[in-house]
């Protein structure tokens, strides 16, 4: 069991969780990922890394509540114990010196961007920013970003904050000025990333995507996590889960991230009906031991 | 009683195991087998000849001393029918239970020539039972601590069986494993209904007991490397499996409704969908539909007799040659068989097909037909021109084996592999290239059996206690 030490909400439904893991906190590169289990009966589910702290034996996930894990591993706080944390799975982010990168973050994907742009800047590339948000409130990790990068640009659709339209419109803008771009990484929803895929395509800009196939072991032995590139089945877990985004085949990984819906619904209900009775009381043990 | 005469002996029939009626068993997970009652157990243990030299030692891939502990029942000294057991056996519950005996011990039983050879599994399984249920798990005497450290890499059957040799000579030994749970294929794989989870639990108990040191949740190769581990153990064993499913490389893979073997036993094993809500881990309703399974194994069996009990409307396996070539167990296939399963022979898949939201629909086959021998010495299937069908079917579960995964060989880059990405060992130490580094089951053979990954365990058990006294020699 891994100990929580620090959790805050970053956005709604958006929350920040620093967990004790040394052993992943020592070897995680920027891209990789762990899976977690938050109880008993809980499903394995995929998330990326976003920051680890060797000395300390931490690492930070950033965690959107969409689905029955994610929710309920948002209703834990500091002092709780998430009861399996696995990895760190995955390669690394291929990471060199391109000249100038476009770290893409649409909503929760800006916190799995956020490591590997940084690798990047450390690799000697100048790093623009681009900070997707529905809203004001969805644009997070904006001040880490400044730190890093050499430009940082927040965009909301609603024209709240920031930029106002889709990240892409913002990525088409700074082609459009004629910024010269070596290098682009789009992490967010799947329409997101296919959008910067076609945006960059026809400028030959080598693009980057991390995808978030549904997994279950996360280490090559189920094949739950196939995805279509370059017309080739692979693994997200093992041969990603960052991939080449005008090789991939994103109709076939929306369509596969679809298998559940009906039974995702079930879930969600069944967490909104019975939470106290199904969890309060497990969680606490959990807490206990 | 009066000692029985060999001919007394021979004229007893084998003793049936009692089964779970097939009609009801489909509507659960509980075990089919439900295991012999103590008399049956004492009077199939009189068959056994004592032959004075016995065929079905050599025939076990752990050399269990078969007549000794089969004696031992027959004389109702039954406690230390589950030591003897034990002395070569780590899991001598599970080997009851999913050992192909009718292809080793059994097969090579004196009585197996006049017909009916003695239900060694049977009574393996029965004394193990006995133990645990009756006076519960008994732990072995254990040589006095050597000081010397071993790392065993996966919890499946290769490293438990090491594992368990290992901390009987002595020597202090960690299992690392990747999953959430202890067993590797006997937790993931192998359903309830043919070997209980909580048979595997109590005989990792045994082992926790005995001393083993086990971790979780701890991938070697990227949580801790395979160097970095022999910088604190004298010596590792890597027994991780083959763990990387092959597909059948047609057409429509992709569809929602396809998965590998791996993937669906999973699902239902280890994350229990089948108690979905109530268990988080969705499976694809199965309910009413129509499941074909690819492949003719143990887990195609497993695969295909899990989806009736998760309600499937029709049960199907494929498979391209004859029921004569099946790598299954005869077992398996006749319990399939009672249970409802069918059966389509002689068919290859050319294409899966879907609706427009990415759902399975039909599944395109070629009518086979055996020819010439292969390399296998089995006759190639080849196919009849023009013999193409197109056949219904919701879901498609591909159990058609392993090919082994990359995560040591790609993290230890000094590990010879060959070009499958099999780890290659000396066969009869089981060491690789790598000093102190040795290796065994299905990451070296490719997908085989559960006792065979044991034997492999065992043999590197011994060749590891003779590297830790001599540790200049490699």
């Amino acid at each position: 069991m891994n100990k929580i030490v620090e959790a805050r909400f970053l956005a709604p439904e958006v929350k920040l969780f620093r967990i004790e893991a040394p052993k992943i906190a020592e070897k995680r590169k920027a891209g990789q990922f762990i899976i977690l289990r938050v109880h008993e009966k809980g499903e394995r589910i995929p998330i990326t890394i976003a920051d680890s702290n060797p000395a300390d034996g931490t690492i930070t996930i950033i965690v959107q509540g969409v689905g029955k894990t994610t929710r309920l591993l948002n209703t834990l706080n500091a002092g709780d114990f998430i009861l399996d944390v696995v990895g760190p799975l995955g390669k690394p982010s291929h990471i060199e010196h391109f000249g100038t990168a476009v770290s893409i973050g649409g909503g929760v994907g800006t916190a799995i961007a956020y490591p590997t742009a940084k690798a990047l800047k450390d690799a000697g590339n100048y790093v623009i920013s681009i900070i997707g948000g529905r809203s004001k409130d969805y644009v997070i990790l904006e001040n880490e970003m400044k730190q890093i990068a050499d430009e940082v640009y927040p965009t909301t659709d609603d024209g709240s904050y920031g930029f106002h339209g889709f990240v892409t419109d913002k990525l088409q803008q700074l082609i459009d000025e004629g910024r010269k771009i070596d290098f682009v990484l789009a992490i967010g929803p799947i329409p997101m990333m296919e959008a910067v895929a076609k945006v960059t395509k026809p400028h030959n800009i080598k693009t980057v995507v991390s995808l978030n196939p549904i997994m279950v072991d996360g280490t090559g032995m189920c094949g739950g996590c196939r995805v279509v590139v370059d017309g080739k089945a692979v693994f997200a877990c093992v041969d990603g889960p960052e991939f080449d985004a005008h090789a991939v085949d994103f109709e076939i990984l929306k369509q596969r991230n679809r298998v559940y819906r009906n039974e995702e619904e079930i879930s969600l209900r069944d967490l909104e009906c019975n939470y106290d009775k199904m969890f309060n009381e497990e969680l606490k043990k959990q807490k206990e031991q | 009683m009066a000692e029985l005469t060999p001919k007394e002996r021979m004229a007893i029939p084998r003793h049936k195991m009692p089964e779970q009626d097939p009609n009801e068993r489909i509507k659960n997970f509980l075990e089919v087998n439900l295991g012999y009652d103590e008399e049956t157990a004492r009077r199939e243990a009189e068959r056994c000849l004592q032959c004075k030299k016995p065929a079905c030692i050599a025939g076990c891939p752990v050399s269990v001393k078969i007549p000794d502990f089969i004696k031992m029942i027959a004389e109702g000294k039954y406690k230390e029918a589950a030591a003897i057991l034990k002395e070569d056996n780590a899991l001598p519950a599970v080997c009851g239970r999913v050992c192909p005996q009718e292809e080793q011990c059994e097969k090579v039983c004196i009585l197996a020539k006049k017909g009916q050879p003695v239900a060694i599994g049977y009574l393996e399984r029965w004394a193990a039972d006995w133990e645990r249920q009756t006076i519960g798990l008994q732990i072995a005497e254990t040589k006095p601590k050597t000081g010397r450290k071993v790392a065993i890499v996966g919890g499946g059957p290769a490293g438990l069986s090491c594992a368990g040799d290992l901390i009987q000579m002595g020597h202090d030994v960690t299992v690392f494993e990747a999953l959430h749970e202890i067993g590797g294929v006997l937790i993931y794989g192998i359903p309830e209904f043919r070997l209980p989870k909580e048979i595997v639990r109590a005989e990792v108990e045994g082992l926790k007991k005995l001393g083993v040191n086990f971790i979780t949740n701890y991938i070697i190769g990227l949580t801790e490397t395979v160097d970095e581990l022999l910088q604190r153990f004298d010596a590792v064993f890597l027994g991780v499996g083959a763990g990387l499913p092959y597909f059948l490389g047609v057409p429509g893979e992709h569809l929602n409704g396809v998965y590998s073997s791996n993937e669906f036993l999973t699902r239902v094993n280890l994350m229990r969908a089948y108690e979905f809500p109530n268990a988080d881990t969705p499976i694809f309703n199965i309910k009413g539909k129509t499941v074909v399974v690819f492949g003719g194994g143990n887990t195609a069996m497993d695969a295909v007799r899990t989806s009736l009990r998760l309600d499937a409307k029709r049960a199907i396996i494929c498979y391209r040659r004859t029921e004569a070539e099946m790598p299954a167990r005869i077992e398996e296939v006749h319990h399939a068989k009672e249970e409802g399963v069918e059966f389509m022979l002689l068919y290859a898949p050319l294409e899966l097909r879907g609706d427009e939201i990415g759902n399975l629909r039909e599944m395109v086959v070629q009518k086979m037909q055996l020819g010439e021998p292969d390399a296998s010495g089995r006759r190639r299937p080849i196919p009849i021109p023009n013999a193409i069908e197109t056949i219904p079917v919701d879901v498609v579960v591909v159990a058609i084996g392993n090919g082994s995964n990359p995560i040591i060989s790609s993290t230890t880059p000094d590990l010879k592999v060959n070009k499958w990405g099999n780890i290659l060992v000396d066969e009869n130490t089981m060491k690789t290239n790598k000093k102190g580094v040795f290796a065994g089951g299905d990451i070296v053979t490719g997908g085989a059996t559960v006792i065979l990954a044991m034997g492999a365990g065992r043999k590197a058990a011994a060749a590891i206690d003779e590297y830790l006294k001599n540790p200049d020699v490699w």
